[in-house]
């Protein structure tokens, strides 16, 4: 019983195509012609989305969400899927929750699947909560003689049943959620399928979501989770997978492989820029550098708590005109990928209207509040309303310690904090 | 764990696989969803009127306004012929199936993306979504014929003999609308100008019925072409039933009903070819 595979999964391919490149005219006469042409365009690029050339050649805006990925769960499982953002992990769980098909490959699945990145789909407002719980339930592929079965203790669970013959409407969104949740804790399956991104609820509903996972793995029901949480994954999961590019990089004890990934991530980022293929984007522009400077503006290699620190990026592009609308934003997060902040231009109301169209953007953050320790961040740039560029993981960022203050004190690293912000402390008058 | 139903269907091997173009349809995993159908039909109409001070009254307001535009524009100012029977009753026997299937084909057509976030996070047998509104509007369908047996009532029109056929026509509508819905649900996924073009396409289509003249006025010779419109022969065919306007149009039912079929059988084979990439495309 033990030994029993309950997903194997063989050869899986999916390739997708991302959105195609758009061009830019310099002519009013050129913008005017392609506007008559754009309804035949647009035809040729909707048609593309589904359909691909056959002669082995692949174009540039096509993507392979998952290469060649085997490999194996035995019954009663609980095993990891780990790896960047857009690695071929959410692709992985939507064709294991047959949502989507791939393109190549196959995966066979003993058992009766449900996913948790389903929690409130179908839900109504206009309908009241005991209509919602049928409908939600018998989208999720129960029958309604099953929803009726366990509707008191879904109810129960949910904890709401004073409001079951109201409108979800009028609703706080936390009930919605606990309602919801309760629908998709209840499906009992064989094959639990979990997404990270369920963890957009409070603390306690992570709790309860966590919960219930221990819950299905100790019932010997197999369970594939797929989280950024590397702590949840390790207390979680016996055997992880490593997906780099949308190939299966490694698999194995989820500690080894874990340690695999923070290696992976650490010498993917010291690879130059200019050198960097893994790039999204309609590449109107793309980022060639990133420089780290101090208040002095000397070039530095680390950063110091409490300096004035100069994120210099440097840019190409084919335009011979200079750009317009541009935004930069550099998006910062720990290593265990939990994200801290986002520098955007445009955020702090620093449009940048045109910039050359080869050239060098500044970015200008004073007194460096992050405590010492390595961190990482993404490169994103946006001209209009397209992704010019996307590069995810793009250096690494080291910071030691420093006078953030200016007191003379160094701050004490160590204490598992992230930032020190500016304060004063002074004594009441009586 | 209680042994339920589920499980002695699901225990058994599911492969996934990339899918072919030509797909046929799964009869047996449709009957195993059809709870989640019925959940789709009875949403269907009960959000529909939700919160609004007329409720189902709605369903009789859009034929009912018809009525009165076309009684005075066609009735009476182009003085149209209506076969015998005052101008308001011969047109509000049109409007009945004609609000039916313009109105399910509107939301069928839109059915699917608005059915989007459903069709990105969760399995199921996609082609229950267009379906379902189709079913749900006959509730607003059943409300206005029973305003037009009301309307027989006031002008002293008895049915006749052939309104027994009703089921029939009832089925070929449906069927029209299903096939049709079908056909434009998948095209819209992938091209949003099926929403938009809907608008005067529908009207477009009244003026190609009978719905505020009769079929009579069309010539000899371009009758069963005319009839390849399979709501020509549902709408003479009310017309005939309750008003005995005219005799029942069995050559345009005949034709309809094979068009309805075809335009039906292709539809799902369109729908089953592109179902593999909503998800992706949506």
């Amino acid at each position: 019983m033990a030994s029993e595979i309950s997903l194997r999964v063989v050869n899986l391919s999916k390739r997708y195509r991302i959105g195609s490149r758009e061009r830019q005219h310099d002519t009013l006469i050129g913008a005017g012609m392609a506007l008559m042409r754009r309804p035949f365009e647009n035809l040729r690029s909707l048609r593309s989305l589904s359909q691909f050339d056959s002669n082995g050649h692949d174009p540039i805006d096509v993507i392979w969400a998952l290469k060649d990925v085997a490999f194996e769960v035995k019954k009663g499982e609980v095993v990891g899927v780990i790896g960047r953002n857009g690695a071929g992990k959410s692709t992985l769980l939507r064709i294991l929750s047959r949502i989507t098909y791939p393109t190549f490959g196959r995966v066979e699945i003993r058992g009766r699947v449900s996913s948790l990145l389903e929690v409130g789909t179908g839900f109504h407002p206009e309908l009241t909560g005991r209509e919602n719980v049928y409908l939600n339930g018998t989208v999720l592929g129960m029958t309604k003689a099953e929803v009726r079965e366990k509707f008191d203790e879904i109810v129960d669970f949910a904890g709401i049943e004073k409001y079951i013959d109201t409108p979800v409407k009028r609703y706080s969104s936390g009930m919605g959620v606990r309602l919801a949740f309760a629908v998709a804790a209840h499906l009992e399956p064989e094959i639990l399928l979990v997404d990270e991104v369920l963890a957009v609820g409070d603390a306690a509903f992570q709790k309860k979501c966590l919960g219930k996972m221990e819950a299905v793995a100790g019932e010997g029901r197999t369970v594939v989770f797929i989280s950024h949480n590397m702590t949840a994954v390790a207390g979680l999961c016996s055997r992880a997978f490593l997906l780099v590019d949308g190939h299966l990089a490694a698999q194995g004890p989820t500690d080894g492989i874990i340690s695999l990934y923070m290696e992976q991530v650490k010498s993917l980022s010291q690879l130059a820029l200019v050198d960097r293929r893994d790039r999204r984007g309609n590449g109107l522009l793309r980022v060639t550098g990133v420089t780290l400077k101090n208040g002095e503006g000397q070039t530095v290699d680390q950063v110091r708590m409490g300096d004035d620190v100069v994120l210099e990026l440097s840019y190409v592009s084919d335009c011979s005109r200079p750009l317009q609308h541009v935004q930069f934003s550099l998006h910062f997060y720990t290593m265990s990928d939990q994200p801290l902040f986002n520098l955007m231009n445009e955020l702090v109301g620093d449009d940048l209207p045109t910039i050359p169209p080869n050239g060098t953007v500044r970015c200008v953050v004073p007194r460096w509040p992050l405590m010492p320790g390595q961190y990482s961040f993404n490169v994103f740039c946006q001209i209009g309303m397209d992704t010019a560029d996307w590069i995810l993981n793009a250096r690494l960022l080291e910071v030691v310690e420093g006078d953030f203050f200016k007191t003379g004190r160094t701050v004490p690293a160590g204490s598992g904090d992230m930032f020190v912000l500016p304060h004063r402390w002074e004594a009441c008058a009586p | 764990m209680k042994p339920n139903r589920h499980n002695l269907w699901t225990i058994e091997l599911k492969v996934i696989e990339a899918r072919s173009t030509f797909e046929m349809v799964e009869w047996r995993e449709l009957w195993q969803y059809r709870d989640l159908f019925a959940s789709l039909v009875w949403r269907d109409v009960k959000i529909r009127y939700a919160q609004s001070i007329l409720g189902i009254g709605w369903a009789v307001v859009q034929p009912v306004f018809n009525m009165v535009v076309f009684t005075i524009i066609f009735g009476n100012l182009a003085k149209m012929d209506s076969e015998g029977v005052p101008y308001a009753i011969f047109s509000f026997a049109a409007l009945v199936p004609w609000t039916y299937f313009s109105g399910a084909l509107t939301s069928a057509s839109g059915s699917l993306i608005a059915a989007s976030a459903m069709i990105t996070k969760v399995y199921f047998p996609r082609l229950v979504v267009p379906v379902a509104p189709v079913l749900g509007k006959l509730v607003d369908f059943a409300v206005a014929t029973l305003l037009l047996f009301g309307m027989m009532l006031w002008f002293h029109i008895p049915p006749t003999f052939w309104v027994l056929t009703l089921p029939f026509l009832v089925l070929l509508m449906v069927l029209t609308a299903t096939g049709l819905g079908i056909w434009l649900a998948a095209l819209s996924v992938h091209y949003r100008d099926v929403n938009y073009a809907m608008q005067f396409a529908i009207q477009a289509l009244m003026y190609a019925a009978p719905v505020v003249y009769p079929a009579s006025k069309i010539p000899g010779p371009y009758r069963l072409l005319y009839g390849l419109n399979p709501m020509a022969g549902v709408i003479e065919g009310f017309r005939s039933a309750f008003l005995g306007t005219a005799p029942m149009p069995w050559d345009l039912l005949i034709m309809g009903t094979i068009t309805a079929l075809m335009i039906t059988i292709s539809g799902i084979i369109y729908f089953r070819h592109m179902e593999r990439i909503f998800a992706d495309v949506i």
